[in-house]
C-alpha cells in the first residue's frame, strides 16, 4: 500500500499544530499516512498518542546521534533515510515555516525530485499526481503546481489547512532509523539557542488571529497586545515597527519575516506597503485601521476604520469586553 | 578569503507581475538586481575588506541579467560571471542550484572558494529555498539567515533569527551563508565605483563551459528538466473592496460589531 511521509515539529515535546494540519491535509490524498518525528528526543506517549489522533500509522524515528533538527541539514538527512526505507512513500509533505522550507529544498536536491513549498492546499489528480495550489506576487496570482519526477515534496503553510482529528485514533508502531550524516550535517554547530518568550500567546505563524500594528502606532503596542489577547491572537508588526524596536524582531510579518495564513488578520496603523503585505494576503478576512483614507490596505480589507487607533482600539476591546459579558 | 556571491535580477516588486502560459515569470523592462542580493553582496565585499581576497558575483539568467552583476560589481566585487543560456529558461529551483553549483565548482577550479554568499530569497518566487539547495548541492555546511556574521580563523559564526528562537550558529569554512535584510546597510556606489566598475571582468558561460563540472546534472536544467511544474495559473480577482467606515465616535465599536456578526471572534 502506497503511503505519504508527514514530516512533524516537535513543539516542548509534542507535535506542533502546524505538523497535525499538515498530517490532516495527508489524509485527504487517500493513502495512508506515516510520520517521521523531529525531534531532540523520541517522542514519548502522549506525542504518540497525537500522532494516532491524526492517523499516523507508523511513526519512523531517526537516530539523530546528538545532532538537532534545528540544523537544516541534519532534518533532510535524517528524512532522507526514512524515504530510503523498502517501503517508500510516493509523497513527503512537511510544514512551510523557514526551517521547513530549507528541509523541502533539500529533500529535492537529495531524491531527484521537486519541491513546493508556501503551499496553502494539496490535492490529488486524476492522474494520481499532487497539485499543490499557491498564492503569489503578493497575492495578486494563484497558480497550481506539480511535481514532474520522483518523489514529490510539499510544504504546506501553517493555518491554511484546519487540524481534524481522525473519528478513531490508531496505535501507531514507532520504527527507529539510523541515520548516516554527511560531514556537511555534522558540521553546523548550534553554539547557542534561545526560545522567544511568546508570553503565553499561540506563536504568530500558526495563529488563527493576528493583530499587527505599524507605523501609526507610534511605539505604542499595549493596545495592540490587549486586543491580541482578548481574542486570542498572535501580536504582529510591519518592518518599521521592528527596525524602530517597538517591538522584537520575530514579529515582523512580510517578505523579509514571517508569513502567514490566518483566518482573521486585523492591520492597526499599518499602511499596506508591498514588504508587508506579500506575508498576509493570505488571510482569510482583512481588517484595518489607519487614519490616512488613501492607504493602501483599504483596498484590500474587508472592513476598515478610518480613525486613529488611539481611539478606535480602545472603544474596540470596550466593547467586545461587553459584548462577551452580555 | 575567496568569496562567490549569488544575484538574481528579478523583476522590480513595484511593477506588475505575471506568469505567462508556461508558468515561466514575465519579466519586464525595469528588472532589477533583487533587493535582498545589495545585503549578500555587502557582506561578501566586507569580508574581503575585512579579511583580504576576492569575491567573484555569479549570476543566471538571460542577457540582461548582466546589469546586476553591474551593480554587484559597482558595489565592489571584483570579478563576475554571467551564466546565460537559453537552454536554461524555465529551470527550476533544484535545476538552479545545481548550475550554480557547477559555476562555483568552476570558479574553485582556478583557486579553492572559502565562502559562498546569498540573499536570504528572492524578490520573485520568495521561496527562500535557493540558499539550502545550494548547499546541498555543493555539500557544504549551510548556515542561512544570517543576521550577523563573523568569520575567525577558518570558522564561520552567524546569528539568527528564525521563528521562534534566536540562533548562533557555527561552521568550518569552506560554507554557504544567506544574509537577512538585517545583516547590513548595502553600500550605495558613488561615482568612481561605478566608473571603475566598467573595467572589471565579466565571463560568459554557458552551459557547454559548466558541462564538466555539472556531471550527470545537466539533465535537470531548464523547464525540460525541472522537477516542478505550473499545470495552470491565474490573476486573482482583486480583493472586493469591503466596508470602509469612517470614525465619527463610534468607529471601535462598529469594528467590534463586525468581528462577532461575523463570528470571527
Amino acid at each position: 500500500m502506497t503511503h505519504s511521509l508527514v514530516v512533524v515539529d516537535d513543539h516542548a515535546g509534542l507535535p506542533s499544530v502546524p505538523s497535525t494540519e499538515v498530517l490532516t491535509a495527508a489524509r485527504g490524498l487517500g493513502s495512508a499516512v506515516d510520520a517521521v518525528w523531529l525531534g531532540a528526543a523520541a517522542p514519548g506517549p502522549e506525542a504518540l498518542d497525537v500522532l494516532g489522533s491524526y492517523g499516523a500509522r507508523t511513526v519512523y524515528v531517526p537516530e539523530l546521534g546528538g545532532l538537532t533538527p534545528d540544523v537544516a541539514a541534519v532534518a533532510a538527512e535524517a528524512v532522507l533515510a526514512v524515504v530510503g526505507q523498502a517501503d517508500g512513500p510516493d509523497a513527503v509533505l512537511l510544514v512551510s515555516t523557514f526551517a521547513g522550507k530549507e528541509i523541502a529544498a533539500r529533500l529535492a536536491v537529495g531524491l531527484g525530485s521537486g519541491a513546493v513549498v508556501d503551499a496553502v492546499g494539496v490535492e490529488r489528480a486524476d492522474d494520481g499526481s499532487l497539485a499543490a495550489r499557491k498564492v503569489v506576487f503578493a497575492g495578486t496570482w494563484e497558480s497550481v503546481c506539480t511535481v514532474t519526477r520522483g518523489v514529490p515534496v510539499v510544504a504546506l503553510k501553517p493555518a491554511s489547512v484546519e487540524a481534524r482529528p481522525v473519528t478513531e485514533a490508531v496505535a501507531p508502531a514507532v520504527v527507529d532509523v539510523p541515520v548516516a550524516f554527511s560531514p556537511a550535517a555534522r558540521g553546523v554547530r548550534v553554539v547557542e539557542r534561545t526560545e522567544h518568550a511568546g508570553g503565553g500567546r499561540v506563536p504568530l505563524s500558526e495563529a488563527k488571529v493576528v493583530v499587527a500594528g505599524g507605523r501609526g502606532v507610534e511605539g505604542d503596542f499595549s493596545a495592540v497586545e490587549e486586543l491580541a489577547d482578548l481574542l486570542g491572537a498572535a501580536v504582529g508588526a510591519t518592518r518599521v515597527a521592528t527596525d524602530e524596536g517597538w517591538i522584537g524582531h520575530h514579529a515582523q510579518i512580510g517578505q523579509t519575516g514571517v508569513t502567514i495564513a490566518p483566518r482573521v488578520y486585523i492591520g492597526v496603523g499599518v499602511s499596506g506597503a508591498v514588504h508587508h503585505t506579500a506575508g498576509m494576503q493570505a488571510a482569510e478576512t482583512i481588517i484595518a485601521v489607519n487614519t490616512d483614507p488613501e492607504a493602501p490596505i483599504f483596498e484590500m480589507a474587508d472592513f476598515g476604520v478610518v480613525g486613529d487607533v488611539t481611539d478606535v482600539l480602545p472603544q474596540a476591546i470596550a466593547e467586545l469586553r461587553r459584548l462577551r459579558q452580555g | 578569503m575567496r568569496i562567490v556571491v549569488c544575484v538574481k535580477h528579478v523583476p522590480d516588486l513595484q511593477s506588475e507581475r505575471a506568469l505567462d502560459s508556461r508558468g515561466f515569470t514575465v519579466r519586464g523592462e525595469d528588472d532589477v538586481l533583487n533587493e535582498l542580493d545589495e545585503n549578500a553582496v555587502e557582506a561578501a565585499v566586507s569580508l574581503a575588506e575585512e579579511h583580504g581576497g576576492e569575491v567573484v558575483a555569479v549570476t543566471m539568467g538571460p542577457a540582461d541579467a548582466v546589469d546586476a552583476l553591474r551593480r554587484a560589481l559597482q558595489m565592489g566585487a571584483h570579478s563576475a560571471v554571467h551564466i546565460d543560456d537559453d537552454a536554461l529558461a524555465g529551470s527550476d529551483v533544484v535545476g538552479t542550484a545545481r548550475v550554480l553549483a557547477a559555476a562555483v565548482r568552476a570558479i574553485g577550479a582556478e583557486d579553492p572558494v572559502d565562502l559562498v554568499v546569498t540573499g536570504m530569497a528572492a524578490m520573485d518566487g520568495l521561496t527562500s529555498m535557493l540558499p539550502a539547495a545550494l548547499a546541498a548541492c555543493l555539500e557544504l555546511p549551510q548556515l542561512t539567515l544570517a543576521t550577523r556574521i563573523d568569520v575567525t580563523g577558518g570558522t564561520l559564526r552567524v546569528r539568527r533569527e528564525i521563528g521562534e528562537a534566536v540562533e548562533t550558529l557555527e561552521a568550518p569554512l569552506p560554507a554557504l551563508v544567506s544574509v537577512t535584510d538585517q545583516a547590513n546597510e548595502p553600500r550605495y556606489p558613488n561615482f568612481r565605483a561605478i566608473i571603475g566598475a566598467k573595467k572589471k571582468p565579466v565571463t560568459r558561460w554557458t552551459l557547454a563551459d559548466l558541462e564538466p563540472y555539472l556531471g550527470a546534472d545537466v539533465t535537470v536544467t531548464g523547464a525540460a528538466g525541472a522537477g516542478t511544474r505550473i499545470l495552470r495559473s491565474a490573476a486573482r480577482p482583486g480583493r472586493q473592496q469591503g466596508r470602509i467606515v469612517t470614525d465619527s465616535g463610534d468607529g471601535g465599536a462598529q469594528l467590534a460589531a463586525y468581528l462577532v456578526e461575523n463570528k470571527l471572534v
